[in-house]
C-alpha cells in the first residue's frame, strides 16, 4: 500500500476568503428563505398582489415596469416591509457577499509584497461596486 | 400532491407549454413557483453528477416551458448559478480545489465583461436573445460532446503573466491520498477568452461553467479538479457583477426567483449525494439530450415557429 501525502495548507488569504464567503452566504441564504415565507404565506403584504403575477410576469420588462410601477436602481430599498421585496433584500445580500471577501484579501496580499494580485483584487471590488451602484442603466 | 398534480397538467396542457402564457390563464398563481421549485430540484440533481452548473440548463428549459418574461429568466438563471457558486465556494477554497491566484485575473476581465453582456442582453429585443441563446446552447451541446478532458496539468511550463502572479498550487486527490503539483500556461489568451465568456453568461444569464473547465482545462492546463473547482468560484464573482444589472433594472422577481434558488440547491445536494451512486456518462448524456431539445426550443421560438 502505498503512502498517503500529506494534505497542503492553503494560503491565509484563502482561507480568510472562504470564512467570509460562508457567513455571508449564510446570512443571505436565511434573509432569502425567511422573506419568501412571509411573503407567500401573506405575513408580509406584497408589491405586486399575488393573483395579479400571472398578468404581467410574462410582459417584457419595461412594460413590467409600466404596469406595476416596480422600482429600479437601489428604490427597492423603500419597500423592504413588502414580501416581495424583502425577499430581494435577500438576493442583495447574495450579490453583495463577495465584496468584502476582496477587501479582506487586498491587505493580505499588499502585506505580502504581491501587488500585482492585491490590485487584480481591488479592481474587482470595484467592477463590483459599480455594478452594485445602480448606476448602469440599460433598456429595450 | 394535487399541487404537484396540478403544476405537470400546467406544464403539459399545452402544445406550447405556455411559453406564450395562454396556459397560464385558468392556473392559481402557486402552481407555477411550485412547478419551478419541482423542475429545479430535478434540474440540480441532475446538473452535479453531469458537471455543469444549473443556469446553462435553467435558462433555456424555464424559458421554452414556463409562462415567464426571458428578462426575467436570464436574471434568475444568473442567480441560480450564483447560489451554486456561493454555496460551494468555501468548501472549494479550503480544500484548494478552487485557487484564488488562478481565479482572480480571469474573474476580473470576465466580471466586467458580464456587466456588459448584461446590458446589451437587456437592450436586445426578446426575440434575438432567443435565437442567440439556441444557437448558443446547441454550441454548448456540441462543445460538451466533444472536448476531452485532461486530468494532469503538472508538466506544462508556466508563461511570463502566470509567473509573475505566482500562479501555481498544489492539489491534494482524496481518491488517491496523493499530492499532485500544478502550474498554467497560455495566460493571455485565456484573459481574452474569459473575456467572451464574461460577455455570454451576462447576456443569456447563464452561469459559464460549461466554458469556464474547458479554458482552464484544456487551454491553460490545469488539472480537471482544480479547473472544476476555480470555474465554481469564478462564477461567484461574474454572476455577482450581471446579477447586480439585472436586479437594478427590476428584473427580479422573487416568485421567480426563489423557488428556482432553494429548488436548484436542494437538487444539488441530491445530486452530489448521487455523484457515486449514478453513472456519469448516463447523467451527461441525459443533459445534453436536455439541451438539446431546450436550444432547439430556443431557436423555435426566436424563429417564430413556437405554437
Amino acid at each position: 500500500m502505498s503512502a498517503r501525502d500529506e494534505k497542503p495548507t492553503q494560503p491565509l488569504e484563502q482561507l480568510h476568503y472562504a470564512t467570509l464567503l460562508d457567513w455571508g452566504t449564510k446570512l443571505g441564504f436565511v434573509v432569502l428563505v425567511v422573506a419568501f415565507a412571509a411573503y407567500v404565506t401573506g405575513l408580509l403584504p406584497a408589491f405586486i398582489p399575488h393573483e395579479q403575477l400571472p398578468e404581467v410576469w410574462g410582459l417584457p420588462l419595461d412594460a413590467y415596469l409600466a404596469r406595476t410601477g416596480a422600482p429600479t436602481g437601489w428604490d427597492w430599498v423603500g419597500l423592504v416591509t413588502k414580501g416581495d421585496y424583502a425577499s430581494i433584500a435577500g438576493i442583495a445580500l447574495l450579490s453583495a457577499c463577495s465584496l468584502p471577501c476582496l477587501l479582506v484579501i487586498v491587505p493580505d496580499y499588499w502585506r505580502r509584497g504581491e501587488r500585482g494580485l492585491a490590485t487584480i483584487a481591488a479592481l474587482i471590488a470595484l467592477v463590483l461596486l459599480f455594478a452594485a451602484s445602480g448606476l448602469l442603466v440599460a433598456g429595450h | 400532491m394535487s399541487a404537484l398534480l396540478a403544476a405537470a397538467f400546467a406544464l403539459g396542457a399545452s402544445p406550447a407549454f405556455a411559453a406564450d402564457g395562454a396556459a397560464a390563464a385558468g392556473v392559481a398563481w402557486w402552481v407555477w413557483p411550485l412547478a419551478l421549485f419541482v423542475v429545479c430540484f430535478a434540474l440540480g440533481i441532475v446538473a452535479v453528477p453531469a458537471g455543469v452548473g444549473g443556469g446553462v440548463l435553467f435558462v433555456p428549459i424555464v424559458s421554452g416551458f414556463f409562462p415567464f418574461h426571458l428578462d426575467f429568466i436570464r436574471g434568475t438563471g444568473l442567480l441560480v448559478a450564483l447560489a451554486s457558486a456561493l454555496s460551494a465556494g468555501p468548501s472549494l477554497l479550503r480544500a484548494g480545489l478552487a485557487d484564488l491566484r488562478l481565479a482572480l485575473p480571469l474573474a476580473l476581465l470576465a466580471s466586467a465583461s458580464s456587466i456588459a453582456g448584461a446590458l446589451i442582453g437587456l437592450a436586445m429585443p426578446a426575440q434575438v436573445v432567443q435565437i442567440a441563446l439556441g444557437v448558443t446552447i446547441l454550441g454548448i451541446v456540441a462543445l460538451m460532446a466533444s472536448a476531452p478532458k485532461s486530468e494532469s496539468g503538472a508538466s506544462v511550463t508556466p508563461d511570463r503573466l502566470a509567473a509573475a502572479l505566482a500562479i501555481h498550487g498544489v492539489y491534494h486527490d482524496r481518491a488517491t491520498g496523493r499530492n499532485h503539483p500544478w502550474n498554467v500556461h497560455r495566460t493571455p489568451l485565456a484573459l481574452v477568452l474569459f473575456t467572451g465568456i464574461g460577455v455570454l453568461a451576462g447576456m443569456f444569464g447563464m452561469g459559464a461553467g460549461w466554458a469556464n473547465v474547458p479554458v482552464l482545462n484544456l487551454v491553460m492546463g490545469a488539472p480537471l479538479k482544480v479547473s472544476a473547482g476555480t470555474s465554481g468560484f469564478i462564477l461567484s464573482l461574474v454572476d455577482s457583477s450581471a446579477a447586480w444589472v439585472y436586479l437594478h433594472r427590476g428584473a427580479t422577481l422573487a416568485v421567480l426567483t426563489v423557488p428556482s434558488v432553494i429548488g436548484m440547491m436542494l437538487g444539488a445536494q441530491i445530486g452530489a449525494r448521487l455523484l457515486s451512486v449514478l453513472k456519469a456518462s448516463v447523467v451527461r448524456k441525459l443533459v445534453l439530450g436536455l439541451l438539446l431539445f431546450a436550444g432547439a426550443r430556443a431557436l423555435q421560438k426566436g424563429l417564430g415557429f413556437a405554437g
